[in-house]
């Protein structure tokens, strides 16, 4: 998880301590319709996933995006 | 026999949209982070009375300068913003451009795939002995499509027309193309509320909304990109190390660096401008590929990849030698 919210804060350009795993991260005041290509680009080059839209809409938390990934990387 | 590029111009129309102009309309939008991950500082866009046609016939004017218009046999015309659903935009091209009555006219319905989707056309008339002397015309207007309030297409997108002249050759300038479709795809960029559809309830109903799925586009073409260059190099031959420069098309400047990353390749060889223009559909290539002749970064014996993709899905790429 540490790593994960490492990568998440290099793509969203904040500091990785202003990142909790309860955090709601639209919330966020860096996320914006870049802020969606950055994360989705992070999970890519990272993880080698492409998370569908719908699928990515259904998260809110930034654990549930890590555990989106723990489920679905090869 | 073979097909090649003889010539490219273009045409901007006035108007420019900047960035800070944006800003007086939207005061919370974040310019600086648009100019320096999107890339785009300026569009072009069609005056109220000025359409993708009229654009394109200037940008062939300006061909004809440098061409005789009596050699064209044959104009193809991408574009999504015709005139009218019928006639067809390219048959009016041939009588406002003065060009001869035996000659073939037709337009394609394509957006950021068009121009690849237009030489290889352009190429097939030619090898078939069908024409030799071909004008490919793109015009789009998107920003017709796009409201006032809808700032993310408003700053991406720009309008523009290209003119390009592609004829017979001894040589095999244009390669091989390798071309995908997916149509799975429409409902992410589309124009929904008008066309026969909809029965036309848009005409002085309610505008027509470009809608675009930009999360979707982009694991779209993080998908399909990446092979589909793999794919054009192995079918011409040709290792990705011995491109000379590669023009992808130019939707924006996040996507592209995305692309040129995963995909390996060296990013100094790699076109990436879109500043003044924005996103123009399927004017990016043709535009990058003159911007790239004049200002000497292509010459003569150079292979270049260039890669349309989008709106469709749709997806294309081929290998020229300049």
């Amino acid at each position: 998880m540490d790593k994960f919210i490492d990568i998440l804060a290099d793509a969203l350009e904040m500091e990785i301590t202003d990142i909790k795993a309860n955090d709601k991260f639209r919330e966020y005041e860096e996320w914006d319709s870049l802020a969606v290509l950055s994360v989705i680009a992070m999970i890519k080059q990272n993880y080698g996933i492409t998370i569908p839209r719908k699928e990515f809409d259904s998260l809110l938390t930034v654990e549930d995006l890590y555990n989106y990934i723990s489920a679905n990387k090869g | 026999m073979g097909a090649k590029i003889s010539r490219i111009e273009y045409y901007l129309p006035e108007h420019v949209l900047s960035n800070e102009d944006l800003i007086a309309q939207h005061p919370e939008w974040n310019s600086q982070k648009v100019e320096k991950k999107v890339g785009i500082r300026n569009r072009h866009i069609a005056g109220s009375e000025e359409t993708a046609l009229d654009m394109a016939v200037k940008a062939a004017q300006k061909l004809f300068n440098y061409v005789d218009p009596s050699l064209i046999d044959f104009v193809l015309f991408c574009t999504q913003s015709p005139d009218h659903l019928l006639p067809t935009s390219a048959c009016i091209a041939q009588d406002r451009l003065g060009l001869r009555t035996n000659i073939g006219a037709l337009d394609f319905n394509l957006g950021c795939s068009g121009y690849i989707y237009g030489l290889a056309l352009a190429k097939s008339l030619i090898e078939s002995g069908i024409a030799m002397n071909i004008l490919l015309l793109t015009g789009e207007t998107y920003s017709k499509y796009i409201s006032d309030s809808d700032i993310s297409n408003r700053s991406i997108f720009g309008d523009a027309a290209t003119a390009t002249l592609v004829t017979e050759s001894d040589n095999y300038h244009i390669g091989d193309f390798v071309l995908g479709t997916d149509g799975k795809g429409a409902e992410n960029l589309i124009v929904r509320n008008i066309g026969a559809k909809n029965s036309f309830r848009a005409v002085g109903d309610e505008y027509p909304e470009l809608y675009m799925n930009g999360p979707e586009i982009f694991n779209f073409t993080i998908d399909t990109i990446p092979p589909l260059v793999e794919d054009v190099c192995k079918k011409n031959h040709l290792d990705k190390d011995q491109l000379d420069y590669v023009i992808l098309h130019q939707a924006n400047k996040y996507i592209i660096e995305f692309l040129i990353s995963t995909i390996g390749l060296d990013p100094s060889k790699c076109h990436i401008d879109m500043l003044e223009y924005g996103n123009t559909v399927s004017n990016t290539i043709p535009i990058a590929l003159k911007d790239s002749w004049d200002k000497g970064i292509i010459k003569v014996g150079d292979s270049v990849l260039l890669a349309g993709f989008g709106v469709g899905y749709s997806w294309g790429s081929t290998i020229i030698r300049v």
